[in-house]
């Protein structure tokens, strides 16, 4: 099964973060509100667009998840690459792990 | 080294607060993203993909160890601890926060830095030859030059909106070490034939989805006319540059349409109208700037006996690195030392705030307060005395820094790529790491000689991959990474856009498809011939039949 979440840039420092279940903003993919259609979705990305106005989040989108049950994760590299970071990762932060 | 005048000092302090303010507002609502994305772009903050990016500018490539203590201290206190060195000789930075950018633009306005001109559809960073000011086959020192095309350009107020970004580089030395061929323009410093000192002026050079090797429009230039030439070709551009169409905005596409007689006439035509009204910098204030470019007070006796020979033989690895990294200067008894930032593994051009803080401290011990970041993403120690390269060399092994792989295969050239960049297609820092880590044994590269390899993310080419001997683009195709290699690119003397071999590799195969190129190269070279020679020679074919025989 496709499903579609909410992900941008955090207006303060630019991170990568996902439209929550409770309306808020995450850094973590595993809070985001999920949607299954298209109706869903457009109500995601509205629900992001006030998150804009509001000052706090930057240049919304969907991405499009997949969702077998198993892992919960982005279709798309890029969309990996944002949720994990660099595979270098040189600060000892979050490792990447394999992203392709 | 060029100080700030007072001008400049309040300039920057300005536009330093002017960004305080603009930031404060877009934080508390009043501004848009829209309306805040082009000021942000006008001081080098970009938002890339996991955080905001800030690049400053490094003007002709050239630093004291001052500045670069103050870039050290910016990578601790405002990024993860590392900056990135870019192909335009500046550096970047990629976790920055914006609520911290104004502190941080006021901490490099300390040491006359900004972030100025490093974005946008403005005149760029001017570049220049690495070895500027040292070089053994240098006519005159570029960097007066980049820095009075600097001070004309940085508030030209028609030149602040060009149709696109515009790039200059100057080179004063009898080998193009500074792209200048792939350039907007490319200024070459030369002597006509009564052995005056003037400018050959290029145009229209470019890589990116369309790449262009600059023509000549003028042999000869006299230096005093240098801006009043450079403002005629950058008017004719304002006029007939495309702005409906950014494909088709560069001064290359011009070029290439009207063609660089019509265009050389255009702007001769321009020049003769725009002389007469023009003031050019005045001589006492060229003379002014150039005090600041004077040779360091080298020692005349340092020529005599460096005990350099006893060292080299005593210690093979040193010897590698001499023989590697270490070039001919100007002034005997001195030489220039490159810092490869390319280690085993690594990521191309980055370096870390202790190796920062550690290069400070060698180019204040050993090279007169100075050094230089190569639009390669190396770092330059430009005045070693020959009798310090020993100690000099145990310094930067001791920090990592004494990779002997100057112009090698693991040399590479990568941009950021997908990892940081958000126009990326694909990545490009695991690409060069693999082939750095594949190509490892020194004593192979070394026997595989002079080879420049170069990566880039996407077709905008920041990797520089069309002038690589090896250039690798990296694409996107029905949502997996893939690579394409050209073949055949220079970007010295004899600019070369490299040719596509065939059909893109998988992430998994570019490293094997490399390593058969090499291997083509060895088998069919004649002794010591280079690749870029070999190629020339051959042309594609066997490198194609050799990659693509299985298929
Ligand atoms: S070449 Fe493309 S991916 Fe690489 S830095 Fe430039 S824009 Fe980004």
């Amino acid at each position: 099964m496709k499903l579609d979440i909410v992900s941008a840039n955090r207006l303060t420092d630019g991170r990568v973060v996902y439209l929550t279940r409770d309306d808020g903003w995450s850094e973590s993919i595993i809070d985001g509100r999920s949607a299954a259609t298209k109706e869903e979705s457009a109500d995601l990305l509205a629900d992001a667009e006030r998150a804009v106005e509001a000052g706090i989040v930057v240049a919304p989108y969907l991405v499009s998840m997949a969702d077998d049950g198993g892992a919960f994760a982005p279709l798309h590299f890029r969309e990996r690459i944002r949720l994990f970071g660099p595979k270098h990762n040189r600060d000892g932060g979050q490792p990447a792990g394999r992203v392709a | 080294m060029y100080r700030y005048d007072e001008f400049d000092h309040a300039f920057v302090h300005q536009r330093v607060a002017q960004f305080r303010d603009q930031v404060a507002r877009r934080l508390s609502g009043e501004l848009s993203e829209d309306e805040f994305k082009p000021l942000r772009l006008m001081n080098g903050l970009y938002l890339q993909l996991h955080a905001y990016m800030l690049r400053v500018a490094i003007p002709y490539g050239t630093l004291s160890s001052r500045q670069m203590r103050c870039l050290a201290h910016i990578a601790r206190r405002y990024d993860k601890g590392y900056g990135h060195i870019t192909t335009r000789q500046n550096i970047q930075y990629n976790w920055i926060k914006l609520t911290e950018v104004p502190d941080l633009l006021a901490d490099l306005a300390e040491v006359e830095m900004h972030a100025i001109q490093t974005s946008g559809n403005c005149i760029r960073n001017v570049t220049a030859d690495h070895f500027a000011g040292a070089a053994a086959d240098e006519i005159e020192d570029p960097r007066l030059w980049c820095e009075i095309i600097r001070q004309w350009s940085t508030l030209h107020p028609e030149f602040s909106f060009l149709p696109r970004k515009f790039k200059i580089a100057v080179s004063g030395a009898a080998k193009d070490r500074a792209a200048l061929r792939v350039h907007d323009i490319g200024v070459q410093i030369c002597r006509n034939d009564a052995g005056e000192i003037g400018f050959e002026v290029m145009v229209g050079g470019g890589q990116g989805r369309t790449p262009m090797i600059a023509k000549t429009i003028r042999k000869f230039l006299p230096k005093a006319e240098l801006l009043s030439y450079l403002e005629s070709i950058l008017r004719v551009y304002n006029q007939l540059g495309r702005r409906d169409n950014m494909y088709k905005a560069r001064i290359k596409i011009l070029v290439h349409e009207m063609g660089a007689d019509a265009l050389a006439e255009m702007v001769e035509a321009e020049w003769r109208q725009v002389r007469e009204g023009f003031v050019d910098l005045p001589e006492a204030e060229v003379a002014r700037i150039e005090r600041y470019f004077a040779p360091p007070p080298f020692d005349p006796a340092a020529g005599s006996d460096s005990g350099l020979d006893t060292a080299r033989r005593a210690d093979s690895e040193f010897d590698r690195w001499l023989e590697q990294n270490v070039d001919a200067h100007r002034q005997p008894g001195y030489a220039i030392a490159t810092i490869s930032l390319k280690s085993d593994g690594g990521v191309p051009g980055d370096i870390d705030a202790a190796q920062m803080e550690a290069v400070a401290d060698l180019a204040e011990r050993f090279s007169f307060d100075e050094l230089r970041a190569t639009h390669q993403q190396n770092l330059v120690l430009p005045h070693v005395r020959k009798g310090d390269l020993y100690e000099l060399w145990q310094s930067l092994k001791a920090h990592g820094l004494a990779i002997a792989n100057r112009g090698l295969i693991s040399d590479i050239i990568a941009c950021p790529g997908m990892d940081y960049c958000s126009l990326a297609t694909a990545r490009s820092i695991p690409v060069a790491q693999a082939i750095s880590a594949r190509f490892q044994d020194l004593a192979r590269q070394k026997d595989i000689g002079d080879l420049r390899l170069n990566i880039s993310g996407c077709i905008n080419a920041c990797g520089h991959h069309h002038v690589g001997h090896i250039g690798i683009l990296g694409l996107e195709k029905k949502g997996v990474e893939n690579y394409q290699i050209t073949l055949g690119g220079r970007a010295d003397g004899e600019a070369a856009i490299g040719a596509i071999v065939g059909p893109a590799f998988s992430a998994e195969d570019i490293v094997g498809a490399v390593e058969t190129v090499v291997d083509t190269y060895l088998d069919l070279r004649e002794t010591g011939e280079p690749f870029i020679d070999a190629y020339a020679r051959l042309g594609r074919e066997p490198f194609k039949e050799r990659l693509y025989a299985a298929h």
